[in-house]
């Protein structure tokens, strides 16, 4: 046929012309300009406007920020060396360079030991050695001076690696820790060192003996197992109120009321017996010495760590058809929700006492750690109930129908979906929590933004603010805009709906 | 037919109480009563014990001793000769003031970010991108730290405002920005000035009378007025005249540089517009997300379907797309109004005096009456929030979708 019309045709196109290259203002990066930054005259204007506003605010920036002066023992010298170099505009980001140490550790005291040790052992021996510097009974005017000098001498890149290796490893073990929990394709053999963690974590940062955290493992478990054998034995909650009991019984004293004391709770008697038959332990440093970026870290993460369950929990409680239950719960959400985080921060520091057993003073970092756990859960559980209630009804009657009891339902039915429903809320949860241990800053701990107060106080960088207020508030958008993102990444790989 | 017989009767167990559902929930809650009695009988007895071992008692009657402070900044008159209920209240308007203000500016700000981060225009929604990361994603408290040390560190000293200073008041002499504060001209209310305002207020009722009288007019005939050129005019004309009629008695006062410092006009405190600034700009992020979302969610179906109806574009904005849009908004924007206030007490960073640094701090200090104190001041919070979220549920209620 089409030979046929070959034949007969004058001319007949056999080869398929190439394509015509589009009009020039229809490709590439034009076309793009002219859909994305002018397609009508006010967008036009606009983009014109934005682009002023960006240049006026880039031209405000960069020379400032390019122009820094990294090297320089305080502002005047700063600005000396500004004016020496013509320049109109300066960051001395000498006080980052001089003081990072400081703002990502507070006065959290260095392993002194160890770097002369390692790095400082020729003027150390000069000294006296080992023992006549730190050993017990040493000159602590002739050890700070000691120390001062090597710290200057050794440089802050050799301090932050070995000076500070126990936050440096706590947190890197941290990563190790979390990465089974963010991302399920890791070998799930990582999550035991994930439960291990915690414990270990405090051993690390706040040191002492091993001992310690470990009798707190060896409570937990013992609850745990508690709660497995008797709820298998005796029904559900029997064993929660077994638990219960051996909870109170290992870390407080239920017999106080009596007036009874010594026997309970059982704690420090086992981590006693423990550390005396075989005693091991670090230099112990307390909360007081903690600050900075690293205390940010602490509380945050604990805060995150433990409001989670917390919050699950008093969502579901909300949800409860036992209107005692649900009372209680709506009651402590609503109260926490009501109030700031700061208001509840000074009730920490100046009310708790009053709650507690006559006598008892425990930890200032502990009290706004368990202070920050309870606001963040209240939060948490709001958003995770928003979950719960999207959650089409017919799922918890399926569960029900396959004759699953309620802990069974929730745990493989509903809350699986609900979270991944609330995802996006908790993460804002948790990066609200994160952004608010700032706050701590005014019941006396020493956050970055205190720290930098302390900072100006000093009569090397009075005056200083932009550089460090930066310098801070980069390293909390860095943890804030990754845990963002990680959001993004877990909604689309839990998207199971088809769009 | 077999004898239809009654169900056998089962007689009470007690182990029922454990193990049959319908008796368990009981079980559980009683236990709960008995443990969450047991807490609070602790912690009552725990306080009363440690009170009395310091020697106190609970006592709210330094409400009405002398505060013997002063404050500086007042919308009632205060003075250090006040009791501490009054320094209190004081410090509760300075709350609300700051909170009002904020919802204000955050809510101008994220309408217009989180609109423009839908914009067509890349870089604007570029750009508007980056301003809400960057608020989201650092806390409030370096925000009001930056904006304070702009406030005291950037700006003019008032003496550079002499004459052949470096500085000079802006919008015709009238503001002047120093390290002290701003400098706003005052209202003076001349005699015959109540009736301006008197005129004003009523002219702001006629729009509403005008408005209602529109909407049923156009129900019945279909005609439409220009509402908004009427309510303009009204607004401003009747206002206006009897301004010049009653012989210009509103008139402004100046600040003038007297000495080292500004005299006359508004003093507006660094403080106070650190805290402003830092709130609305912080807040205003949140809202324009909530915002986009909000215009997100109303499917592009709506749009077409207004269009096919030959709606216009405008009014599909106002009569389609906002209304539905509004129903998402709403709720999460007033959390985020609750979310302000409650951030207000963060003016403890730049010394501003809100009711957590009166009632909340110096009272405290002053009287050592710490528990009375924080728990007046959790109130306060407590039930501004529950005033605004039962706001909020009866908004919830009136335009949820009425569904069959």
């Amino acid at each position: 046929m089409s030979e046929t019309h070959a034949h007969s045709a004058a001319f007949v196109r056999t080869a398929i012309l190439p394509p015509a290259a589009p009009p020039p203002g229809q490709t590439g990066v034009l076309r793009w300009m002219r859909e994305n930054l002018f397609s009508s005259i006010p967008n036009a204007l606009l983009t014109l406007l934005a682009l002023y506003f960006v240049y006026t605010i880039l031209a405000a920036i960069l020379p400032w920020t390019l122009n820094g002066i990294w090297d320089a023992g305080s502002l005047t010298e700063c600005r000396a060396i500004r004016d020496e170099r013509g320049l109109s505009t300066a960051a001395c980001w000498a006080v980052i360079n001089e003081r990072w140490l400081q703002l990502l550790f507070g006065f959290y005291p260095i392993d002194a030991p160890l770097l002369a040790r390692l790095f400082y052992a020729d003027e150390l021996a000069a000294a006296g050695g080992m023992d006549a510097v730190f050993g017990p009974g040493s000159n602590a005017t002739a050890r700070i001076e000691f120390v001062g000098t090597m710290r200057a001498e050794l440089g802050n890149a050799l301090v932050f690696f070995f000076g500070y290796w126990r936050p440096l490893l706590a947190l890197a073990l941290l990563v190790v820790a979390v990465a089974p929990v963010l991302y399920n394709n890791l070998p799930r053999g990582m999550l035991i060192f994930s439960l291990i963690y915690p414990f270990l974590a405090v051993f690390l940062l706040w040191g002492g003996s091993i001992w310690g955290p470990i009798s707190v493992a060896l409570g937990l478990a013992l609850s745990l197992y508690i709660l497995k054998y008797a709820g298998a034995r005796f029904g559900g909650l029997l064993g929660g109120l077994a638990m219960i009991v051996t909870l109170l019984c290992f870390f407080f004293n239920p017999l106080s009321l009596l007036g009874i004391s010594g026997l309970f709770p059982l704690l420090p008697h086992v981590s006693g017996l423990l550390g005396t038959i075989l005693p091991f332990g670090l230099p112990a440093i307390t909360s007081d010495d903690f600050g900075g970026f690293m205390l940010a870290i602490i509380i945050g993460t604990s805060g995150i760590v433990l409001s989670l369950p917390l919050g699950i929990v008093l969502a579901l409680g909300r949800q409860s058809s036992m209107p005692l239950i649900k009372w209680v719960c709506v009651t402590f959400i609503e109260v926490i929700r009501g109030v700031p985080l700061i208001v509840w921060l000074f009730t920490a520091s100046l009310l708790l006492n009053y709650f507690l057993p006559p006598g008892t003073n425990f930890d200032l970092l502990l009290r706004v750690i368990i202070m920050v756990t309870l606001f963040a859960s209240a939060y948490l559980a709001e958003v995770v109930r928003g979950g719960l209630a999207a959650l089409p009804k017919g799922q918890y009657e399926a569960a029900d129908s396959l004759g699953l009891d309620y802990w069974k339902s929730m745990r493989l039915i509903v809350l699986p979906q609900a979270l991944k429903i609330s995802i996006p809320g908790i993460v804002n949860t948790f990066i609200g929590l994160f952004k608010d241990t700032t706050l701590v800053v005014f019941i006396g701990l020493r956050d970055p933004l205190g720290l930098t107060n302390a900072i100006r106080a000093t009569g090397e960088w009075n005056g200083i603010y932009w550089e460090l207020y930066v310098f801070v508030a980069l390293l909390f958008f860095v943890f804030c805009f990754f845990m963002s993102r990680y959001s993004m990444y877990l909604e689309r790989k839990l998207a199971t709906d088809r769009r | 037919m077999a004898d239809l017989t009654a169900p056998p009767r089962e007689s009470f167990r007690l182990s029922q109480l454990l193990y049959d559902a319908r008796y368990r929930s009981l079980t559980i809650q009683v236990v709960a009563a008995i443990l969450i009695m047991l807490l609070l009988v602790e912690l009552v007895n725990n306080t009363v014990t440690n009170l009395a071992a310091l020697g106190k008692d609970i006592d709210f009657g330094f409400l009405g001793t002398t505060a013997g402070y002063d404050i500086n900044q007042q919308i009632i008159p205060f003075s250090s000769q006040d009791t501490h209920a009054r320094a209190a209240l004081v410090g509760i308007l300075n709350t609300l003031l700051v909170a009002v203000l904020g919802c204000i500016l955050a809510t101008v700000i994220g309408v217009l970010a989180g609109v423009l981060r839908l914009s067509k225009n890349w870089l604007v929604a570029r750009i508007m991108t980056v301003y809400v990361e960057a608020m989201r994603n650092t806390p409030l408290l370096i925000w009001i730290y930056i904006v304070f040390a702009v406030m005291t560190e950037a700006t003019p000293l008032p003496r550079d405002f002499r004459e052949g200073g470096s500085s000079s008041m802006i919008f015709w002499d009238s503001v002047a920005i120093t390290n002290r504060g701003v400098y706003l001209p005052a209202p003076v209310w001349g005699a015959g000035s109540g009736i301006v305002v008197a005129i004003f207020l009523l002219s702001i009722a006629a729009i509403f009378v005008l408005r209602s009288y529109a909407r049923k007019k156009q129900e019945q005939t279909g005609q439409q007025l220009p509402v908004l050129w009427m309510s303009l005019g009204l607004l401003i004309v009747p206002a206006l005249l009897a301004f010049f009629v009653m012989g210009r008695p509103i008139t402004l006062q100046y600040p003038e540089l007297g000495g080292f410092n500004f005299e006359g006009g508004i003093q507006v405190r660094n403080s106070f517009i650190a805290l402003w600034l830092a709130l609305s700009l912080y807040t205003s992020a949140f809202i324009a997300e909530i915002v986009r979302s909000g215009i997100l969610a109303v499917s592009k179906g709506q749009t077409e379907a207004a269009f096919a109806l030959g709606i216009q574009p405008n009014r599909t904005m106002q009569l389609i797309i906002l209304p539905q849009a509004l129903r998402v908004i709403i709720p999460p924007l007033i959390s985020q109004y609750l979310n302000l206030t409650k951030n207000s007490s963060l003016a403890i960073a730049v010394g501003y005096m809100d009711v957590r640094s009166t009632l909340g701090g110096i009272t405290i200090n002053q009287t050592g009456r710490e528990l009375e104190g924080m728990l007046l001041l959790g109130l306060f919070y407590l039930i501004t929030s529950l005033i605004i979220s039962s706001l909020m549920n009866v908004y919830n209620s009136s335009v949820k979708l009425k569904e069959r």
